[in-house]
């Protein structure tokens, strides 16, 4: 479960006053809204990487409006995927399993798990940097999962794929949230991302955010 | 989009020439080999004024041989101190916003721009103030050892900060925030992932520091002094073996520094590190 509590946050000049909006557990939420409007300030916001002036951000029953990005259970996927060059696939899955101590023997099995999920298998040794811009995605969104994190950020994944892998990776993401029941909140400006993937769909103008009966 | 995938689409120039571009091209070039040429001959004048003998024979001197240990010795020191200071500078510097920051910014760039002279005269005065003496009753500076890494240090740190700076500003700083949501604390991440990825800036930062560390030689003649066996390093050697008339030593350890000079580029080369050095203006 989302919940923004009258939440303000200002990014230089740039203010979000009073804002309000909650999705269920498992659900998808998509942001939508013109460039500049401050979707990704939001969302960066839920994932604790934006203070925030007032108001309280609820995940789960719990209040993390106080707590770091790393105690509030979120994976986060930026809109370049913000891959670690110098990783190989296998480590970017391993990542947060490492930084949170895991045994071995755990995180070998989380990591092929996941490869299963998001079909990953055969590129678990490869090096990030000659990865296909849906390959990239995918590893991104396996490294924002491995830690199980009951809330999932993505700010625009898809923006940068064509259509067809769009298509898949759409696919890819509605499988995630099938079998983990993460809750995704999900910016972007696509019509067709939110007609395929949103439950709910939220719409971002002017400072003020409406909600909007999912389209399709 | 990052700024390497952007560059990445951007038309190379693929070496083909259109014949209408050729006066373009090869007016460039001969404004351009000017300067090469120039280089080329200073090179092969030093190697025509001495012989393998002469090198051989400066390099048993035991004079020169205390220099080539002490350039050694320092140049190595400074380096590695200029990048220990400058990674923290340089990443505060890429990633921070704060008042005062175009004043930090130019104070750092002071160094640059100062005549050599002017910094050698400048910590001189500093440590002839009451903390600088009250330092010295304890830890000798002043045209001691110490004297000759400071002096360098002060001029290498400020390029070391440059390079190292240019090179967190082009690390996306999305990296740094996935990894704070993966579990990271800041400085994990830092030293996970951004420090990682800067390891052709810091090859750059270290031999760039080393190479200006070696050649230079103001500040070092007023704060060290040019004492035989104590405070000489290889540029001190030159002016000294000069100051007697001495120019074929003088050249021989020049071309010494020559050779200590293209170690460096190749070593820049080798790592890749070019493009921190180049985007460092």
């Amino acid at each position: 479960m989302i919940s923004l509590e009258n939440v303000t946050v200002r990014v230089g000049k740039f203010l979000l006053e009073n804002i309000s909006f909650s999705i269920e557990q498992g659900r998808h939420a998509v942001l939508m809204g013109k460039t500049g409007t401050g979707k990704t300030t939001l969302l960066e916001a839920v994932c604790g990487l934006q203070p925030i002036l007032a108001g309280r951000i609820v995940l789960q029953s719990r209040d993390v409006t106080a707590l770091k990005p790393a105690g509030r259970g979120i994976g986060y996927v930026p809109q370049d995927g913000a891959l670690f060059p110098f990783l190989s696939v296998r480590e970017h899955l391993e990542f947060a399993l490492q930084i949170r101590r895991w045994n071995r023997s755990d995180i070998e099995a989380r990591v092929s798990e996941l490869a299963a999920l998001l079909r990953l298998e055969k590129l678990l040794h490869r090096s990030v940097r000659g990865l296909s811009g849906g390959e990239s995605q995918r590893v991104a969104l396996g490294r924002a999962l491995a830690n199980h994190p009951d809330t999932l950020c993505l700010d625009e994944p898809l923006s940068a794929l064509d259509d067809e892998t769009r298509a898949e990776m759409c696919e890819v993401l509605g499988a995630v949230r099938d079998r983990t029941g993460v809750t995704v909140l999900h910016v972007t400006h696509s019509l067709s991302e939110a007609r395929t993937l949103a439950d709910k769909i939220f719409v971002l103008r002017d400072g003020v955010i409406n909600e909007q009966a999912p389209v399709g | 989009m990052d700024e390497s995938k952007r560059h990445s689409k951007e038309p190379k120039n693929t070496g083909q020439t259109s014949r209408s571009d050729l006066p373009f091209y090869i007016g460039f070039a001969m404004i351009g080999s000017l300067y090469v040429v120039l280089i080329l001959a200073m090179l092969v004048a030093d190697a025509s004024y001495t012989s393998p003998g002469h090198i051989w024979a400066s390099l048993k001197s035991r004079e020169i041989q205390y220099a080539i240990r002490l350039s050694l010795l320092s140049c190595s020191l400074t380096a590695i101190l200029s990048v220990w200071v400058a990674i923290p500078i340089g990443y505060l510097m890429s990633r921070r916003d704060f008042r005062g920051k175009a004043l930090l910014d130019a104070i750092l760039d002071i160094p640059i721009v100062l005549p050599p002279l002017v910094i050698g005269l400048s910590l001189l005065i500093l440590f002839q103030t009451p903390p600088g003496r009250a330092l010295q009753r304890f830890f000798p500076v002043t045209y001691e050892i110490p004297s000759v890494i400071l002096a360098q240090f002060s001029v290498a740190c400020a390029f070391a900060v440059r390079t190292l700076r240019s090179t967190f500003e082009n690390i996306n700083p999305r990296q740094e925030q996935v990894a704070l949501t993966l579990g990271c604390s800041r400085s994990q991440a830092f030293w996970r992932v951004v420090l990682p990825e800067a390891r052709r800036g810091i090859v750059a930062a270290t031999t760039l520091a080393w190479a200006r560390s070696l050649g230079e030689f103001g500040p070092i003649l007023i704060f060290s002094g040019a004492t035989r066996l104590r405070t000489e390093v290889l540029p001190t050697t030159v002016f000294l073996e000069l100051s007697v008339g001495n120019i074929e030593a003088a050249v021989s350890v020049s071309l010494l520094m020559v050779l200590a000079a293209v170690f460096v580029l190749v070593v820049i080369r080798v790592s890749g590190a070019q493009k921190s050095i180049r985007e460092m203006g």
